[in-house]
């Protein structure tokens, strides 16, 4: 059913690395995130500035100049230091270069939702964790956490959708992704349509599971607390 | 960094410039007029009005915008009656693609957003339209599109930076636009560094210009919710 001229089983392979490079940027997103909210909340203004100057420039400039820029400009970068060190010559996988641009950018953008999610926890909460003797680390987890969640839910959500649409671009520099597979398939048959319009159904189908998990999540996470009847 | 290279070619980053907001600027107009009475419908259309939209709206927003117009460009030379067709000869040129797949791509996600600013209307002015005898028509252009509209500005401003940056991907289908101008002058000179970042930071400035400008014009026009001075 799936055979498509014989590059079906390729396409799929191209999907499963999409869904990857996807998956690992948004860990890398997370992560900076994460760090992100806590240093533009953080008492120290150099942290606090820091953090300003990698939201704007991020979130200022489009993904593919981003891309390119760390693409080209990282392997320029490699290049000098193998060169200053007289090491052979590394190239940079187009895997790593997708996965740090797109996690990135998009730490930016988890960065402003976990901001405000942050903020959005009474901070008496927080002062009574600490009177009870907890350290930083069990309040994060125990208090912080559990109902930040709640409040970033939508905002990583969207972030989530974006990022996954955004890791087509990777196939810009040069990774096997599932648009890159699509182009040499539609190359090689000549039915462009044909392939693109299954990458199109590829990512729908990607967004829609996401937004069926996300609603779940977001439905689990508001528990206990009361819903505004609509 | 060396920036002598890209102040002698500051000619192709201005014609790029203007390419670029030649075609957000033309896409956004497009997509607005097609958008308002999509958006529209989709909340006072009958079902067989307001399906369609749906399915219109979620099928552009759930896959990415580089897969569609890949699939208008590429894509549908595949069916001899295309080529065959008086449309033929502004479908096989970059820049109608990318306008029209950009076009779509806006309209979507202002469908959403005029959509739900339509239906979030409240219901107490609805009524007391339709109790001063106001036919729907009447009703639309008086009371309900001028609130809506105003609510959705905010979303629409997000909307608009987003197509900015999205506009980037015009490069990819060999359009010499303002990353197009930065490829160019990366692959003539390799300076990664210095030719995306020029062409980031310009693209930053236009982002800065339109959130200033949708600051003004939410100030303008949420003029009556401003707490009163003095």
């Amino acid at each position: 059913m799936f055979d498509l001229h014989g590059y079906g089983a390729s396409v799929l392979e191209g999907a499963w690395l999409t869904l990857a490079v996807a998956l690992a940027s948004l860990l890398l997103a997370v992560v900076l995130g994460l760090a992100g909210a806590a240093a533009k909340l953080a008492p120290l203004r150099g942290l606090r500035a820091l953090a300003t100057v990698y939201t704007t420039l991020m979130r200022g400039m489009p993904d593919l100049v981003l891309m390119l820029l760390i693409f080209f400009g990282g392997q320029m970068l490699v290049n000098r230091i193998t060169d200053a060190l007289g090491w052979d010559y590394i190239d940079i996988d187009p895997f790593v270069a997708g996965v740090m641009t797109i996690g990135l950018i998009f730490g930016a953008y988890m960065t402003e939702t976990f901001r405000g999610a942050i903020l959005a926890v009474p901070k008496g909460q927080l002062e009574a964790g600490y009177a009870y003797g907890m350290n930083g680390w069990q309040v994060f987890r125990r208090i912080l956490l559990p109902q930040m969640v709640r409040y970033a839910l939508p905002g990583f959500g969207n972030n989530w959708l974006v990022l996954l649409k955004t890791t087509a671009l990777v196939s810009v520099i040069g990774l096997d992704d599932m648009m890159r597979k699509a182009s040499l398939a539609a190359g090689a048959t000549r039915m462009p349509f044909t392939f693109y319009f299954v990458v199109a159904l590829g990512f729908l189908a990607f967004t829609s599971v996401s937004v069926l998990l996300l609603r779940w999540a977001e439905r689990r996470y508001s528990a206990g607390f009361v819903r505004r009847e609509e | 960094m060396d920036f002598s290279a890209i102040w002698q070619n500051f000619d192709l980053y201005l014609g790029g410039l203007r390419l670029t907001l030649e075609l957000v600027s033309g896409c956004l107009a497009l997509g607005l007029t097609l958008a308002v009475p999509l958006g529209v419908l989709a909340v006072y259309g009958p079902l067989w009005v307001r399906v369609p939209i749906g399915i219109y709206s979620y099928c552009f927003r759930g896959t990415p915008l580089l897969v569609q117009m890949f699939l208008i460009y590429y894509g549908l030379g595949q069916f001899e009656a295309v080529q065959q067709s008086i449309f033929w000869p502004v479908l096989k040129e970059a820049y109608w693609c990318a306008l029209i797949s950009f076009t779509l791509n806006t309209g979507a996600y202002t469908v959403e957003i005029i959509r739900g600013a339509v239906a979030t209307m409240p219901h107490g002015e609805i009524e007391a339209a339709r109790a001063c005898g106001m036919s729907t028509l009447l009703m639309l252009r008086r009371i309900v599109l001028p609130s809506a509209l105003r609510r959705a500005l905010p979303a629409y401003g997000n909307e608009v930076i987003f197509m900015l940056q999205g506009s980037s991907i015009a490069s990819i289908i060999t359009l010499v636009d303002l990353t197009g101008a930065a490829r160019i002058i990366n692959s003539r000179y390799y300076l990664p560094f210095e030719a995306f970042l020029t062409a980031g930071l310009l693209y930053m400035a236009i982002t800065f210009v339109l959130v200033g400008g949708f600051r003004l014009l939410e100030r303008r026009w949420f003029a009556h919710l401003r707490p009163r001075e003095g």
